[in-house]
């Protein structure tokens, strides 16, 4: 006996959720392929946790139709899902020891005693916690409590394992190690997962696919290097990575980018699709230099409000004729100090043009 | 779903078609009785008998049956069985309360339809697992087309916690409402219910300007008001006594407060009958000494409010620690860092914070005061208050339940607005500075004046109660208090004798009987108290519904009627068809459930709200319905608040008088109805002896129940605090 998976895809077709008058999950689709892990980021109050409870069968779906293995399960209520969830308090139970919470899915899903405690015993090895059954979770660290919650949920061989910051309450360091641990085991076992998070960095680091949510509805999906580098409106460029926003305009557009004019400059940015006009530049702070000694050329004139050391790199809040610009420059060798006069260049990468 | 509906549908059936649809043994025979057994169930009584008005009822069932059994008609199943359900529902109630011994009990369909040839009983075994089946027809059908997230279970206890509430709770208010409004020949009208609403001898204020006694209602509301005040004053001295002094013997201060729920309300006042009664010990001793003659004088208002004190200081003293305890220690010290004195520290923080919970406490003892039967039926003489003339109304030679009635709603609005005030203005209005970790600290003293003001209250008082409990004890002993105190145990033997008879042991003693009966229904009613009370609870802090505002108020509500309402309303509701319990068992069970239902709900909402939701959430996640949700992860966690809710449940049971006196018969007879029945024959030696017997008792269970489960558990709750504000008299 092993742990398995049978991963299952999951496709959402309109789904809206309504509390009274107000839509938490205002008419949301998306499809979620099998084998992947896919995560939902936004802001608090976004409704990636409630489309997340959704896919668990805790919340019901005020409208639309939810698919998970290509069966419609909207109306199933989560104990006949076969869908399982890492929560963010971990939950586990308290009066029951590491053992018998891992074999709790099992045993009331009426597996014998004797085969839900060898399979327990083998999800706590799976994840790095073998010997550990006997104690009981008040007994554990955060970060072996949360191994323990993952183990209960995986040993149910889920077609859809859902994660709800499960991150959260771990100290920075920890956080990065489990999150990679958790993306490994995804990788490994081949798992569908849902993932929440309203940590960009985080999203980044362990997805195939992000979706980002605001304000009940889908901002945008894709890979996260999509997202990072085309991101499609306003939102997302600020929501993932940062970014300095500033009124441009679309000139013209070939082979695949397009001609941004910005004061009197020219840059050329991915074509976002749009018509020719009025658009927002959406800059990251690591595209742009800061050029000292030098006038003209192709560059913005800029003053230095602050510099902040901070190690690894630098950080500047500069005054333009655009607005306060914000920049990280890796140069700690030579920084520009506060109040001097700079001129602030644009590196071809990491500038994209939204919709305004 | 199928499985579930179709257990539910079967027993439908077997309710319909073979068990006996009206009770046996009612206390009113019915014309032409149906037969016994299968012959009597609704099915052949309705086509042998002529009571061709159950015949309907088989309509639902066919229906819930077709959508069951036949595959084609599936989809169709959760609308049919909630339409079947509930017209089902509507039927049973509907010919149960129209149809009455007689014929038509209500009289325009008589006029409508002529007159019936025959009559019906009340309901029996067929006709409540019918209605119950129907009950979980229609919840099923509900839980089907998607609500409470399609889960069959909290659709199910929401319906039968409802329907109990409904039926045990606000058909006997029904009752009462339209019992003050009776003409005398079955009718109802506004005029005799105004009329006897408007009753001088209620209402008169005679007493501020000649030498009469005022309206009852007056003498009611001066007596809580006072009570009130004296209790909170008493209660507020012994928490900052408790909390904010080095006193030494706190823990003979916490016995204080458990005494109240050990006690029957009315033993206080005979013990004060023994101190202060024509032959107590104080007024024979000042009549010797100081020549005083010997009165009456405790007989009346001074009486009464000075056993309701004695009572209720527990009470408020309890809530009152909550207040001091509550008020953090950082606040105080932030104010003396901010260079105020202990004294000014006190007026300008610890009391404006203690405020809200004064008046709390304040309500709450105005509310038992008014509510509280036993100690102005024993003490009140001439000073006649609600509770006692409403049982005078009924028992007395009066018999006049309409006027009951009337003095009922009465009672029960004054109650009522008490409560709503309690509720809305001051759960607005409280200070909640109990946070997390960053309040500790060590609460500072309090200023000179009012520690000594606050022990120079609690102590003599405390000293006081303590004396009383002791005569109590020792009473029991004596031939007969006051004129002859050689020491006896011939009350003991008179109530709880054992001889040896030809058959064996003979329980020839007196208070057997109704010692054995009390405990009997005590043990039945506690864990079905227990049960219904914690369902309620899961309902409240577990699922969100509409309507769970609503729910919750009236849930709590039934805890505000007071005990003397609700037993005069049983008796008014539940002594004919379709309903028909007075004599029985089952009616003092069930009027026990619903009067200590409200506390188990306090003690489960407690221990429930300090259980992370997602627990129950990761049970479902992993594969358990809702009844494995609660069986293996909810249920052992709150194990605390089981047991607290059990030990209440059953102690109040055996210490309750108040409603229960209407409902004795001389079949069941319950110990305190039996006391209070001794004490007015003057028969005191008994009544003492099987108080004390019971007090001990019940301090036997407590301390067998807290050592059987752990002192740890229960103590770490702290769930009996939380119970204990809340005692029904």
């Amino acid at each position: 006996m092993s742990i398995a998976s049978k991963p299952a895809g999951v496709e959402f077709r309109n789904v809206s959720r309504l509390y009274g008058n107000t839509a938490a999950v205002n008419d949301v689709s998306f499809t979620i392929e099998a084998g992947t892990l896919v995560t939902l980021l936004g802001p608090s109050g976004c409704g990636k946790t409630t489309t997340l409870r959704m896919i668990a069968g805790l919340e019901m779906a005020s409208s639309g139709t939810i698919l998970i293995g290509g069966k419609d399960v909207t109306r199933l209520p989560a104990t006949d899902r076969n869908v399982t969830m890492v929560f963010q308090s971990y939950a586990l139970f308290p009066h029951m020891t590491v053992a018998d919470n891992v074999a709790y899915g099992l045993v009331v899903s009426g597996v014998r005693k004797r085969d839900a405690a060898a399979k327990a015993a083998e999800g706590l090895e799976l994840v790095g916690l073998g010997g550990y059954g006997q104690r009981l979770p008040s007994e554990l660290s955060g970060g072996q409590q949360q191994r323990v919650a993952v183990a209960r949920a995986l040993v149910l061989e889920p077609e859809v394992l859902l994660f709800d910051e499960p991150l959260s309450n771990l100290d920075a360091k920890l956080r990065r190690k489990m999150r990679d641990d958790i993306r490994e085991l995804q990788q490994k076992l081949g798992l569908t997962s849902v993932y929440v998070t309203h940590d960009q960095e985080e999203a980044l680091a362990v997805s195939d696919r992000i979706i980002v949510m605001n304000k009940s509805v889908i901002a945008q999906s894709g890979t996260p290097d999509e997202l990072y580098r085309r991101p499609k409106n306003r939102f997302v460029a600020d929501f993932i990575g940062g970014a300095n926003l500033i009124d441009g305009e679309l000139v013209g557009r070939g082979g695949g980018t397009a001609t941004v004019a910005l004061g009197r400059l020219t840059l050329s940015v991915p074509d976002p699709g749009l018509p020719a006009g009025e658009v927002l530049l959406a800059i990251r702070p690591n595209a742009i230099r800061l050029r000292t000694g030098e006038t003209g050329g192709d560059g913005i004139p800029v003053t230095v409000r602050k510099a902040t050391y901070l190690g690894s790199h630098m950080e500047y809040g500069l005054t333009s004729e655009f607005g306060d610009l914000f920049v990280v420059d890796p140069n700690v060798a030579s920084p520009v100090p506060a109040g001097a006069s700079a001129l602030a260049t644009f590196t071809g990468d990491g500038i994209a043009a939204v919709a305004r | 779903m199928r499985p579930r509906s179709a257990v539910w549908l079967a027993l439908g059936w077997v309710g319909f078609a073979l068990l006996p649809w009206f009770a046996g043994s009612g206390t009113q025979p019915a014309i032409a009785p149906p037969s016994p057994g299968p012959a009597g169930s609704a099915l052949i009584d309705g086509l042998t008998s002529g009571r061709w008005w159950l015949l309907p009822l088989a309509l639902p069932l066919l229906l819930a049956l077709a959508v069951t059994a036949l595959p084609g008609l599936r989809a169709r199943q959760p609308v049919v069985l909630l339409a079947s359900g509930a017209f089902g529902l509507a039927w049973v109630a509907a010919q149960g309360f129209a149809i009455g011994l007689n014929g038509w009990a209500w009289t325009w369909l008589g006029a409508l339809f002529g007159p019936l040839p025959l009559g019906q009983g009340g309901f029996g075994a067929g006709a409540a697992l019918t209605a119950l089946s129907f009950l979980f027809l229609m919840t099923n059908g509900f839980a089907g087309l998607g609500f409470m997230k399609g889960d069959r279970f909290t659709a199910g206890a929401i319906g039968l916690v409802l329907a109990a509430i409904a039926a045990f709770v606000f058909l006997p208010v029904g009752y009462v409402l339209s019992g003050a409004g009776d003409t005398g020949t079955g009718g109802f009208s506004a005029a005799a219910l105004g009329a006897r609403l408007a009753a001088p001898d209620i209402w008169r204020l005679s007493c501020l300007t000649e030498a009469k006694s005022c309206g009852v209602v007056w003498n009611s509301v001066f007596l809580a008001v006072l009570t009130g005040i004296a209790t909170t004053l008493l209660g507020l001295a012994f928490a900052l006594v408790a909390v904010r002094t080095g006193f030494r013997a706190k823990k003979l201060l916490r016995v204080l407060t458990v005494l109240p729920i050990i006690t029957p309300p009315f033993v206080i006042s005979l013990a004060v009958i023994l101190l202060f009664g024509r032959n107590g010990t104080v007024t024979l001793a000042m009549s010797d000494w100081f020549g005083l003659p010997v009165s009456r004088w405790i007989y009346g208002l001074p009486g009464v409010l000075l056993t309701q004190t004695l009572a209720f200081t527990p009470i408020s003293f309890l809530v009152m620690i909550g207040v001091v305890q509550g008020i953090g220690p950082s606040l105080e010290e932030a104010a003396q860092t901010l260079r105020a004195s202990r004294w000014v520290t006190f007026r300008t923080v610890t009391w404006p914070l203690m405020r809200p919970g004064v008046a709390n406490a304040f309500l709450i003892s105005f509310i038992e005061s008014l509510a509280d039967f036993g100690n102005p039926l024993i003490l009140g003489g001439n000073f006649e208050v609600l509770s006692t003339k409403i049982y005078f109304a009924v028992v007395g030679a009066q018999n006049d339940p309409g006027r009951a009635a009337a003095l009922g709603i009465i009672l029960l609005c004054l109650c009522l607005g008490a409560f709503w005030v309690q509720r809305q203005w001051l759960g607005k209005k409280s200070y909640a500075t109990v946070g997390g970790k960053g309040d500790n600290g060590i609460p500072s003293q309090l200023p000179r004046g009012v520690k000594i003001a606050a022990y120079a209250t609690a102590l003599p008082w405390a000293a006081f109660t303590f004396v009383l409990y002791g005569l109590i004890l020792f009473g029991g002993f004596t031939e007969n208090w006051g004129r002859n105190n050689s020491l006896t145990l011939r009350h003991y033997i008179a109530a709880f004798d054992l001889s040896w008879g030809p058959g064996g042991l003979i329980w020839s003693g007196r208070a057997w009987g109704s010692l054995f009966t009390t405990i009997e229904v005590a043990a039945l009613s506690a864990p079905l108290t227990a049960a219904v009370g914690l369902l309620t609870a899961y309902l409240l802090v577990r699922q969100s519904f509409k309507g769970r505002g609503a729910f919750e108020f009236l849930t709590m509500l039934s805890f505000a009627i007071p005990g003397t309402v609700i037993g005069i309303s049983y008796i008014l509701a539940f002594n004919q068809p379709p309903i028909e319990l007075t004599g029985t068992v089952t009616i003092l069970i069930i009027c026990f459930v619903f009067r200590n239902m409200p506390v188990s709900i306090r003690a489960g909402v407690a221990a429930m709200s300090q259980i992370d939701r997602s627990l129950d959430e990761c049970s479902l996640t992993l594969g358990a319905g809702s009844v494995q949700t609660i069986r293996r992860v909810i249920l052992p966690l709150l194990r605390p608040a089981i047991v607290a809710s059990l030990v209440y449940s059953f102690v109040r049971a055996i210490t309750s008088i108040s409603a229960v006196i209407f409902l004795v018969s001389p079949k069941y007879e319950l110990a305190t109805a039996y006391i209070v029945g001794r004490v007015e024959q003057g028969d005191f030696g008994l009544a003492i002896a099987y108080s004390s017997a019971l007090i001990v008792l019940m301090s036997v269970v407590i301390a067998l129940i807290q050592f059987a489960v752990g002192e740890r558990r229960i103590g770490r709750r702290t769930a009996t605090p939380v119970t204990l504000q809340e005692k029904p008299v």
